[in-house]
């Protein structure tokens, strides 16, 4: 197990260094020139050289992705453009930020979502399923700026109960910064939970159609046992994958959401930064998301290893 | 009718909801006390929606129209959930065909095996687990203390289905139904988990429903036989009954189908001596399996040097137990797994080892043809179709071939436009072979072609290949682990085990003079039929 996580851990770090190298290519590849653009219009081609030189952008491409490269191992991002601050620093203020309404979304949304799905398998075909999944595949068919307008335009706009605009200012008291959250995060729980409860529906559906399944009702097993043992243990692997994407979703998709609170996290701060042509803080946001995206599969996998009693038996028998 | 049943199935008639076309036409039967009635017929008799029934169980798309069965008195049909739950595990369980199936794999055994008694709170959870350990003593499983720790993946095929005996014995039930429990297994596992079975049944006086389409197994276990065919009871009496003096045409049948073993002499006389020329395909030093290969040595090695040849017009069966590595073998000479040693030759040019660096020609005279006609043809396609695109490949174009090669495998011609879904189940076996025609092969590769058939339909394919090979001149290679079928088709005899061949001669050597103790176990092992064989034939060493 121990050899077979050292091999997962390096295939990430890997797959992170292609990140960063599709990172670089894509933001050389974007048009407009930074120095032209940082100076305005009326710049003239002397201050853009001169401008041009100091940013290092004169240099080889080559080069300076293997600056950058060994900037990041060091722990340096190099410095935003337009604000000329430490990309490191923007980042760390946004990553709290984001972990914030990601992780307060993960917690509410995974157990709340998988009860729902678990508890709708329990009578496939009956009137609850029937609602629950119509209500379900509704909620998840409906675009998440839909559900925040009008969640602002209900609860802020009319009943003043809580801000509209989820600013985070620092040295706030918890309370504030709840009910600052309050609408956001129960946007994405909505989104996040429809999504996830219709998986877990649907992988526990197939489960249930399976001889395992029948066995056990023929053994005298009571549905809700089926269901909560037999075919929960059975869908860990599928389950962990669909929670660790739409983590990932709430790290790194969420820009809509973010505008329409005037949320500070880390998508809007990429998307602001693709409009400021600042590329230090846009190559910085990708390899976050990468990053991300990386670490919340391997660790996806590596729970539904934990439940695959054949896999570790077989990875004995190889000797891995 | 036995006086105080334990089950009774009473005008029993179940339909399809779509179409309401009936399966089972008013069915009525009876299992006494500690009696063991056997239910036999060919797929599609309905058997095991029967055996379902007495568990209260009908699956979905199926409905009772008329009828009910009872359990003790109580109409399993019209009972509660609740009234079900409390039965089911407990005065009547079920023992299901494919263990590796009906097993959860992330679940221990122990805990599986005892769980009717937590659900049902029949006994304390350290009793039940001794009930266990005692059971699978007597059930013959290794270890019995410590076995039931491990996963399902953990231990045999064999070993499994004894699992599974186990827990359906567990609660000491009225009724076990055992659906079809030995026909997954090899032979030789087959006759040791049906020793295991009759033993548990008969010490625990349990009734038993023992669903099967081998009527030479049925002997071994049952009371009394009922036949069932298209979903009509045929007939129903004792086993002696059936077997001496059966009424019905179709009970005939099926004798005469399971008569074709043990072989005689008489049987084998229609074989051909070994060809004196050199084979058609020829497999020499074969080494090959899975994992990195270190000087010439699979990580894990399935085939351990195999060699054997295929002369033209002649059938080479290869038979031994699954993991033997007969399909391996198959698939290196096609060109689908590369072997780590060895050469393959075809009428003495030697072939590449994968199917990529082989030339259409040498590709298209050796053809296989797989076990599942279903997943091997293409469903969305017409017959005409499928078997046209094979032509367009090779750049065959003589006109009327396709009626030709359905005329071939005596199919109309008109079948052309028929798909996959509108044939039965022999049918589509017989496509399949033309299929692998349509290449005009010198060599062809028959992986199990008849074991997902009924006997009487197997039959039929068998005389269907040994016209073919006369006809068009063929060298056969035969995989099979039915060893009927291969009496009945082979002119020679492999025997593959654990990657070695132990015996290989001409058919009558092998089938009536084995050389091999392991030749001998797995002829021996094929259930015969007739009354008191499985008590004749001591454990481990068949009496021949």
């Amino acid at each position: 197990m121990i050899g077979y996580l050292i091999k997962r851990l390096l295939l990430a770090v890997l797959v992170l260094w292609l990140v960063s190298l599709l990172v670089f290519v894509g933001t050389e590849i974007l048009p407009g020139d930074v120095a032209q653009l940082a100076l305005g219009q009326f710049a003239t081609p002397e201050s853009v050289a001169t401008l041009r030189t100091e940013l290092g952008l004169d240099q080889p491409a080559a080069l300076r992705y293997l600056d950058w490269l060994f900037g990041i191992l060091q722990g340096d991002w190099g410095q935003s453009i337009t604000t000329k601050t430490p990309v490191a620093d923007m980042l760390s203020q946004r990553i709290g930020n984001t972990v914030l309404l990601a992780g307060t979304t993960t917690l509410i949304a995974t157990p709340l979502a998988i009860c729902i799905g678990l508890l709708l398998s329990l009578g496939t075909g009956g009137w609850l399923d029937r609602l629950g999944s119509i209500t379900i595949l509704g909620l998840s068919a409906t675009p998440e700026f839909l559900i925040a307008t009008l969640a602002v335009l209900l609860f802020a706009v009319k009943l003043y109960w809580f801000p509209a605009v989820a600013y985070l200012s620092p040295g706030a008291s918890w309370q504030d910064t709840a009910r600052a959250l309050f609408l956001p995060v129960a946007t994405l729980v909505i989104v996040v939970t429809a999504q996830i409860a219709r998986m877990t529906r649907a992988i526990i559906s197939n489960l249930l159609g399976q001889p395992f399944a029948e066995m056990a009702m023929l053994k005298g097993v009571p549905r809700y046992k089926i269901v909560s043992q037999h075919a929960l243990i059975m869908a860990v692997g599928p389950l962990a994958n669909v929670v660790a994407l739409n983590v990932a979703y709430l790290v790194s998709g969420v820009v809509v959401v973010e505008t329409v609170f005037a949320y500070p996290g880390l998508a809007r701060l990429m998307v602001d930064a693709v409009q400021a042509r600042d590329m230090p803080v846009v190559q910085a946001c990708a390899m976050v998301f990468g990053a991300v995206y990386v670490i919340l599969i391997l660790l996806a996998d590596t729970l539904a290893d934990l439940f695959d009693p054949f896999l570790t038996t077989s990875r004995k028998a190889t000797g891995q | 009718m036995t006086q105080n049943p334990v089950l009774e199935f009473d005008r029993l008639v179940i339909a399809q909801t779509s179409g309401g076309k009936s399966i089972l036409n008013d069915i009525s039967l009876s299992v006494a006390k500690g009696e063991v009635l056997a239910l036999i017929g060919e797929s599609g008799s309905g058997k095991t929606s029967l055996a379902l029934s007495a568990l209260g169980r009908i699956r979905p798309g199926l409905m009772v129209r008329h009828g009910n069965v009872r359990l003790a008195g109580l109409d399993m049909i019209r009972a509660t959930e609740q009234e079900l739950r409390h039965r089911r595990g407990k005065s009547i369980s079920y023992i299901a065909q494919s263990a590796a199936m009906s097993f959860n794999q992330r679940m221990r055994l122990d805990r599986q095996v005892t769980e009717p008694a937590a659900v049902h709170g029949a006994m304390p959870a350290m009793a039940a687990i001794k009930r266990a350990h005692a059971l699978y003593a007597s059930l013959g499983l290794p270890d019995p203390g410590q076995i039931g720790a491990r996963f399902p993946h953990e231990v045999s095929g064999g070993q499994l289905q004894r699992f599974m005996i186990a827990m359906g014995l567990l609660l000491d039930p009225d009724l076990v139904v055992c659906d079809e429990p030995t026909s997954a297994l090899d032979v030789t596992t087959q006759i040791e988990v049906l020793r295991a079975l009759k033993t548990g049944i008969r010490e625990n006086g349990t009734a038993a429903l023992f669903v099967s389409h081998d009527l030479a197994v049925v002997a071994q276990v049952a009371d009394r036989i009922a036949v069932l065919k298209r979903g009509d009871l045929i007939e129903c009496a004792s086993t002696t009954e059936i077997l001496e003096n059966p009424q019905h045409d179709y009970t005939r049948e099926l004798i005469r189908a399971c008569q074709r073993w043990p072989v005689t002499a008489r049987d084998l006389v229609a074989k051909k001596p070994p060809a004196a020329a050199e084979g058609a395909i020829e497999a020499r030093g074969i080494v090959a399996g899975y994992g990195s290969v270190t000087n010439n040595k699979p990580k894990i090695e399935i085939l351990k040097g195999v060699s054997l040849n295929v002369a033209r017009g002649r059938v080479v069966a290869i038979i031994g137990e699954s993991g033997s590595g007969k399909s391996t073998l198959a698939r290196v000479i096609a060109g689908l797994h590369a072997p780590a040693a060895g050469t393959i030759t075809l009428s003495g040019k030697t072939l590449a080892d994968r199917g990529s660096g082989r030339t259409r020609d040498e590709m298209r005279r050796i053809q296989m043809v797989f076990q599942s006609a279903d997943t091997a043809l293409n469903a969305k396609h017409s017959v005409g179709r499928i078997l046209g695109r094979v032509l367009d490949f090779f750049g065959d174009k003589s006109p009327g071939r396709i009626a030709e090669l359905l005329e071939m495998v005596n199919l109309p011609a008109e079948y052309a436009r028929r798909k996959p879904s509108q044939l039965s189940g022999g049918e589509k076996q017989r496509v399949n072979l033309a299929r692998a025609l349509a290449a005009r092969p010198e060599v062809l590769i028959c992986d199990e072609i008849t074991s997902a058939l009924d006997t009487v339909v197997a039959a039929s394919i068998i005389r269907l290949v040994e016209d073919l090979r006369d006809r068009l001149d063929l060298a056969i290679l035969f995989i099979s682990h039915d060893m009927a079928t291969v009496a009945a088709l082979a002119d020679q005899v492999v025997v593959l085990k654990q990657g070695v061949v132990v015996e290989n001669g001409a058919a009558p050597d092998v089938l009536l003079r084995p050389q091999a103790d392991y030749t001998r176990l797995l002829l021996g092992s094929v259930p015969e039929l007739r009354i008191g064989w499985l008590e004749d034939t001591a454990p481990g060493a068949p009496a021949l």
